[in-house]
């Protein structure tokens, strides 16, 4: 019987996340306007091929590809039928490459984590959703996730903490895994909607969220000011650092995120000692960056 | 004197996004007589002006900047009225045509731009989120518009702010408006690249750019 993965984190382990879907999966062929979330049921096959070069690569976390996968928004490719379906789906096609909880996969442990992200709607006064519903979305994909047999719910790049806050609530409704939150620091150090990461920190403390961080966001440096933040304001909890692999710039019509792979895992390796204990890579990254922070951590 | 002390209140009512606070303030004014449009230049607007310098300096957020602008639109919403009445106008600087490109659902950046620019006396017209290049095109010459603003959020979809310039073209259109683009992975460099007029980082500067452009 393996670790559970609040134990392993809970013995001063640092385990590897993993790197960018919507990017790759582009790379694979999804056609622009497309979200990820349509190939779980249509390419499951593809779906698989991501999360097994990325563990081929160290990573011992995967997040399933369900990042808008809450019912708001798949709505705008009309999928919001199949909500359920696709999040339980993308559980089990992540769950079938980490391998069988009850043995513990051969090559080390994967855990396979329920991705959770914006709904993508804003919040009452600014927008139309109320917190009671965004908690019912929340709930919803949750509930599907851990059908699917995850080990934990991640939320991830959070702006507005009243959503945050319903996800937590929503996951908790319906679930009893350990539930994890990271927010998009983009906007001059703190969220889009104004959010410092002390306040963050403070606030999934007080909702007893054991690993919380910074994902996304601006340009991976950031996350090196970050991170002392949220350790100052949550002495105990477990940090998360995912940030972009780099700021993207348009080079001879060709996307390019400006950090390398070695320089990634230089990063990662000072946001492990800053205290973070799961580090992975956001938006531009492949498992070529996941394979060159393994190789420095394991190495440092 | 007694103005001044309104228009201040006023001011203050945008600053901190009081939408309440401005309706009464507004409906204050009417019933002191005080010329409309006065009070949403020299009361309210400067508080958007405020909050528009708070913004870009990483001082102020997205929900400042809404909760501001709605404060301003509900006093504009109450004194609209009686400035038709004098045959009064807001100054129009130019007329926009705003939208997310095709292809990405993005909207929470392109609206900002959208409601600075109406706050700062641009008449917009925003096409929402996932326009097609004909949409633009077809709205451009609907309204007659001096500025194009081209929104995309994702790497994969910058490309089609190209798509816009290049139909605008084809249409015959593109000299006689100005097109600026945004949006995360945007840059003056692929403004250039593409034939864009101009680049702005946040709505804040958008609104200074697209002033100079409808001046040049």
């Amino acid at each position: 019987m393996r670790a559970q993965i609040l134990q392993r984190l809970a013995s001063g382990e640092v385990l590897i996340a993993d790197g960018a879907t919507g990017t790759m999966l582009q790379a694979a062929g999804l056609p622009t306007g497309t979200p990820g979330e349509a190939w779980i049921l249509e390419r499951p096959e593809e779906i698989m091929r991501l999360h097994r070069a990325y563990v081929e690569a160290g990573s011992q976390i995967i997040l399933t590809t369900t990042f808008g996968g809450t019912r708001a928004r798949l709505k705008a490719a009309g999928l919001d039928v199949q909500a359920g379906e696709i999040n339980r789906r993308a559980a089990e096609l992540a769950r079938q490459v980490a391998g069988d909880p009850s043995t513990g996969s051969g090559q080390g442990e994967v855990y396979v984590a329920g991705d959770i992200g914006p709904t993508g709607d804003m919040m009452v006064p600014l927008g139309p959703l109320t917190y009671e519903a965004a908690v019912e979305l929340f709930a919803e994909q949750a509930q599907a996730l851990a059908a699917g047999g995850v080990d934990c719910i991640y939320i991830e790049t959070m702006s507005d903490l009243n959503e945050a806050k319903a996800a937590v609530e929503g996951v908790r409704q319906r679930c009893d895994l350990p539930v994890f939150c990271t927010f998009s620091f983009d906007a001059h150090g703190r969220t889009s909607m104004g959010v410092s990461p002390a306040q963050a920190a403070r606030t999934m403390v007080a909702l007893e969220v054991p690993a919380i961080g910074a994902n996304c966001g601006h340009a991976p440096e950031e996350v090196l000011d970050i991170l002392p933040q949220m350790r100052e304001a949550a002495p105990d909890a477990y940090l998360i650092a995912k940030p972009n692999a780099g700021v993207p710039r348009m080079v001879k019509r060709q996307v390019v995120y400006d950090a390398t792979p070695e320089r990634m895992a230089e990063l990662a390796r000072r946001y492990v000692e800053m205290g973070a204990c799961i580090v992975g890579v956001c938006c531009g990254s492949s498992p070529a960056d996941i394979a060159a922070i393994a190789a420095a951590l394991r190495i440092g | 004197m007694a103005n001044e002390r309104l228009f201040e209140e006023m001011t203050k009512a945008v600053i901190a996004g009081l939408p309440d606070k401005a309706r009464e303030l507004a409906n204050e004014a009417l019933h002191a007589g005080i010329d409309p449009l006065a009070a949403i230049e020299q009361g309210f607007k400067p508080g958007m002006d405020v909050v528009g310098e708070g913004f870009a300096r990483g001082e102020l957020f997205i929900p400042d900047l809404m909760m501001s602008s709605k404060a301003m639109q509900e006093a504009i919403a109450v004194l609209e009225p009686e400035m038709m009445k004098r045959k009064q106008h807001l100054q129009t600087l130019g007329k926009v045509v705003i939208g997310t490109v095709q292809g990405d659902i993005h909207e929470i950046g392109k609206t900002l731009v959208a409601t600075m620019l109406a706050a700062n006396g641009f008449e917009v017209h925003d096409l929402g989120v996932d326009v097609s290049p004909q949409q633009f095109v077809n709205a451009v010459r609907e309204v007659n518009a001096d500025v194009v603003g081209l929104s995309a959020l994702l790497t994969t979809t910058m490309l089609n702010q190209e798509a816009v310039i290049l139909t605008l073209k084809e249409a015959g259109l593109r000299d006689q408006l100005k097109v600026i683009i945004g949006g995360v992975p945007a840059s003056p460099e692929w403004a250039k690249e593409i034939g864009a007029d101009a680049y702005a980082e946040n709505a804040t500067e958008a609104v200074e750019v697209v002033k100079g452009l409808v001046q040049a």
